[in-house]
């Protein structure tokens, strides 16, 4: 495996380059209890019939467990799947925005080609789905899922609308911040992960238990995207930054498995 | 490790305006001869099924091996062979179907053989990180038997990892919590 870096430097100073992965691990990092939330978690109550009681059983992994599906061909990526201001005839509304960033995986590693597919309210709040009836206006240009395969650098880039936040009925005057939801293939069944990005300084922050149920607070930050005024782009679109960062390599090549 | 990973969210109820697709749940096409439909139900603690639940299963092909996106053990050659399935619908009933064949038997690392088997992905509303559990076949007693990874499943919850043999595939119930709770793995 390549550990070959350099530099580049942007108009935001000099960022490290590192190379993609090449090769498969043989395993992947184990985590922690701090860096996700537990499943039993009382104050999201829908957690409380929906966790398993028995402890976990380990599994050593197996190449069913470091392997995973290419799903380029099977999403067809079009522009439109980029662009979610750009699905409908119309232009949605709200505040265009752009939503980018890299993923890579705990060593730094760019994932290259690897699918990122994402899922949000429009600016009012409302999804649409059958299910979310709460009194706030479709928009009749937004749908609100997009999705894209990362480039050689792990880069992805959405072009959206900033979702709006909602009520929901966990508890009395309960709502969410706003965020748009991040689905990540990864290269491996291992480090599949399904997230949400939220946007930073919002006031519903203290308040909501899906964002606290991550209990370590350097852990809810890598949930905040950034504002970046380098990205933003001039009478069009505020810029937003979030890079995600799945599972890499285990220390140790082999577990002592079997 | 240099970063931490990103953490786990719910989710949620509305995963369905961008992830499924129509081909998803068919992890080969369903026209290829032997393939067979793996059906089953979600249920709660409450024995209530889960009505809005993200399944996705990945496995080999009958020759043992994966379609995976770098070929690693030697890429699957199986025409239309993706291995990877995704349920998951607007308004469920907890029930999912997934369209495949059985696969074949791959090694772990220290070079047994394991029985022919699906890892699963299960993903909700309510559910904070996804949870992981594995499929076996009923009709395959003697692979199970020496399987290592079922070997490290306590004896008396064995059952809840295979699926039975039914008209034209397989049922696989899961249980999330509660009464013959299925075994989940931490990987």
């Amino acid at each position: 495996m390549s550990t070959e870096e350099t530099t580049r430097t942007t108009d935001e100073g000099t960022e490290p380059i590192y190379a993609p992965i090449v090769d498969t691990p043989g395993n992947y990092l184990r985590e922690g209890p701090e860096d996700h939330p537990p499943l039993n978690f009382p104050p999201y109550k829908s957690t409380a019939l929906r966790h398993p009681k028995q402890a976990l059983v380990y599994l050593p992994q197996t190449i069913t467990e470091i392997t995973g599906p290419a799903l380029g061909d099977a999403r067809v990526i079009t522009p439109g799947d980029t662009d979610l201001t750009r699905q409908h005839e119309g232009e949605p509304i709200g505040e265009r925005i752009t939503v980018s960033g890299r993923v890579f995986d705990t060593e730094g590693k760019p994932l290259r080609n690897t699918l990122v597919e994402v899922w949000q309210a429009n600016a009012c709040g409302r999804y649409r789905h059958r299910w979310d009836n709460w009194p706030a206006p479709l928009d009749p240009n937004f749908s609100g899922a997009g999705r894209c395969l990362t480039d050689d650098e792990g880069r992805y880039h959405f072009t959206t609308i900033k979702p709006g936040p909602y009520p929901w009925g966990n508890h009395y005057n309960a709502w969410r911040p706003a965020h748009i939801h991040f689905s990540l293939m990864g290269r491996a069944f291992t480090q599949r992960l399904v997230t949400q990005m939220y946007f930073p300084g919002d006031p519903f922050f203290p308040y909501d238990p899906i964002f606290n149920s991550v209990r370590d607070e350097a852990a809810r930050e890598r949930m905040i995207s950034r504002f970046s005024i380098h990205g933003t782009q001039p009478d069009w679109a505020a810029a937003y930054e979030f890079d995600i960062y799945l599972r890499g390599p285990a220390s140790t090549p082999f577990e002592e498995a079997f | 490790m240099i970063f931490k990973t990103t953490p786990s969210q719910t989710v949620g109820p509305y995963f369905a305006i961008g992830l499924p697709w129509p081909e998803g749940p068919h992890a080969v096409d369903p026209a290829t001869p032997g393939a067979f439909t793996i059906t089953g139900t979600i249920y709660d603690g409450a024995g209530v099924p889960i009505p809005d639940h993200l399944l996705e299963t990945w496995q080999a092909d009958p020759e043992g091996r994966f379609a995976d996106m770098h070929g690693h053990g030697g890429a699957s050659q199986m025409e239309g062979f993706r291995g990877f399935a995704r349920y998951g619908v607007e308004v469920g009933d907890g029930e999912y179907q997934i369209v495949t064949v059985k696969p074949g038997r791959v090694k772990e690392p220290g070079g047994r053989l394991q029985a022919p088997h699906i890892a699963v992905t299960l993903m909700a509303r309510g559910m904070l990180n996804r949870v992981v559990t594995r499929i076996y076949f009923g009709d395959e007693e003697e692979a199970n038997a020496s399987d290592p990874v079922l070997s490290l499943v306590p004896a008396d919850r064995r059952q809840t990892l295979i699926a039975t043999p039914e008209d034209g595939g397989y049922r696989f119930d899961i249980h999330v919590q509660g009464p013959g709770e299925t075994v989940f793995f931490d990987v």
